[in-house]
């Protein structure tokens, strides 16, 4: 078995979506708990991760210019992250494809975790 | 831990409430980015780490949190609610003045002032009832659209002006003024009824029944008969009329969504603990001289709540409660539900003659249940070539797919040319 790490990532219409009523929030944490805890019951979830704040900077080049986020230019923010555990890329995309960020438009970005075999 | 059902809409009326309180009425839209951001923070963390025991305490804790954020830090660029202006000020009262606020007889308060100013006199009824969906009971334009059988940008654009003409009232209506009260309380209990009967009766394209609507005017009228100066016997009487008519809201869709008439409903489907609460609301509104037509209504749906039967129906009170309601409120709707009432008592031919006589009959030209209740009569009284006449007409008319249905259904019956049962429409209100 790997690892991967699944980044969670928001476009802003996405997210405007996802805030649309209260009974939006309410059927999208429905989602998201549902899926949160069926990784958990198959035992998939190696690392359930954590929630990233929508603001930030960005350091960048090499004069180190900082710039202010949130990124409005930017085409989507990473919300959060997991870390997953599969047999191969194929069946860690398998489990992302439930993700509930897929349904408002969002995506998710699948990383397989490098592994060092010394 | 499971989320209760509709905890954040319930909980968006009551902390933009509070908050329009503190901010001032003036910065309603800032009082709703604070909750839509306490919103954003609980899906995002509560997806990872689980839901709180009390979910409810932690939206309410953290929307304080924020609104205390943005009282120090917009003191000096903002006016707030001049109320609270001085205590806003110095940091040894704000705090505890924000802490009252949020705390719960606070939250009541603030959601009885804000359903008094969101029927403002400016406003028109139907944008009153849609303002109050939107602010108070949290669903988002879409929704409210749907709710109205209406186009979203129309009603956007409906309830932003609203929220103009709210912002431009220079402040938040006052609950403890008895005067002020007294004054707009009668324009509140018509909102609320109008609310409820837009989910009893509502022309939604889902559902012929739109619970949702209903249980949010319950749950305002609960808070109105909580309040000293609101709790009238006007107020109990409209609590008592929505109690017993929500009763039968579980008998009055079949599993597939079709309208049931009051005739054949399974009466033990119907809500024991609301009639109940009916009953208690009904007692608590026999006190003073005042008579509205909530008491009379209230008095009609408490007859049929207690009637094991329509045959073991008290139809000879229930028309005396029509002719008093007529008395106050002669309307060709009552006219009609009062015709219903006799026909149950005196046959078929006596509803059609009253029918024929209901003054500015006119009106109701576009009601699609003036036609049915005719058809109904027709149908008992075996004319079956007339009866198919009214329910076209009605099919016509209809305004939902359960409507259009049940008259399709009621067609088929005429042309199988079957007798039927001696039936009462469930009419609407007036």
């Amino acid at each position: 078995m790997s690892e991967f790490m699944l980044l969670y990532r928001n476009t802003n219409e996405a997210f405007r979506e996802t805030m649309g009523s209260p009974e939006k929030v309410q059927q999208s944490m429905t989602k998201w708990r549902a899926w949160m805890n069926e990784m958990m019951e198959k035992g998939q979830l190696r690392n359930i991760g954590q929630p990233l704040e929508r603001v930030g900077k960005v350091v960048g080049g090499k004069n180190r210019s900082v710039t202010d986020g949130p990124y409005a230019e930017a085409k989507d923010v990473v919300g959060g992250y997991s870390i997953i555990e599969a047999r191969d890329l194929e069946q860690a995309a398998q489990v992302a494809s439930g993700c509930p960020v897929l349904e408002a438009g969002g995506s998710v970005e699948i990383r397989p975790v490098m592994q060092l075999n010394l | 831990m499971e989320l209760e059902e509709h905890l954040f809409r319930h909980e968006a009326g009551r902390l933009v409430a509070v908050l329009a309180r503190l901010f001032g009425i003036q910065n309603l839209a800032l009082a709703e980015d604070v909750v839509q951001d306490a919103f954003c923070r609980a899906l995002e963390t509560w997806k990872f780490h689980g839901i709180p025991t009390n979910p409810a305490g932690w939206l309410v804790a953290t929307a304080k949190h924020r609104a205390l954020d943005v009282l120090r830090r917009e003191r000096t660029a903002r006016k707030f609610a001049p109320e609270f202006q001085r205590q806003l000020e110095s940091e040894w009262t704000l705090k505890p003045a924000v802490d009252e606020a949020f705390d719960g007889g606070g939250i009541n308060d603030a959601v009885l002032s804000v359903m008094f100013s969101c029927v403002h006199p400016q406003l028109r009824e139907e944008t009153q009832v849609a303002l109050i969906l939107n602010v108070l009971c949290g669903f988002g334009i879409g929704e409210t659209a749907a709710a109205f059988l209406a186009n979203t940008a129309a009603i956007e654009k409906r309830i932003a002006r609203a929220k103009k003409t709210l912002a431009q009232s220079r402040r938040l209506f006052d609950v403890d003024s008895a005067d002020e009260v007294a004054g707009r309380l009668p324009a509140v209990q018509r909102a609320v009824y109008l609310l409820f009967n837009e989910g009893y009766h509502g022309a939604s394209r889902e559902s012929a029944v739109r619970t949702d609507l209903c249980e949010e005017a319950l749950r305002l009228v609960r808070l109105l008969v909580g309040h000293r100066l609101t709790a009238t016997s006007g107020t109990h009487a409209l609590a008592a009329l929505l109690n017993f008519h929500a009763a039968r809201l579980p008998g009055r869709l079949d599993a597939d969504g079709n309208l049931v008439l009051l005739v054949d409903q399974d009466r033990s489907h119907w809500h024991t603990g609301r009639i109940v609460e009916g009953e208690r609301e009904l007692e608590l509104s026999a006190v003073g001289t005042e008579l509205t037509t909530y008491h009379l209504e209230a008095a009609i749906a408490a007859v049929h709540a207690h009637a094991r039967s329509i045959a073991e129906t008290d139809w000879d009170a229930i028309v005396s409660l029509y002719d008093a309601l007529m008395r106050i409120q002669p309307t060709p709707v009552v006219a009609l539900n009062r015709a219903v009432a006799v026909a149950q008592r005196d046959g078929p031919a006596r509803g059609l003659e009253e029918i024929s006589r209901i003054e500015n009959r006119e009106r109701l030209a576009r009601y699609p249940f003036l036609f049915t209740a005719i058809g109904e009569f027709q149908l008992s009284l075996g004319d079956l070539a007339e009866a198919r006449q009214s329910f076209g007409t009605a099919l016509a008319l209809a305004r939902s797919p359960a409507e259009t249905r049940f008259l399709r259904q009621r067609l088929a019956r005429c042309a199988a040319g079957r007798e039927a049962r001696q039936t009462a429409v469930d009419l609407p209100g007036h």
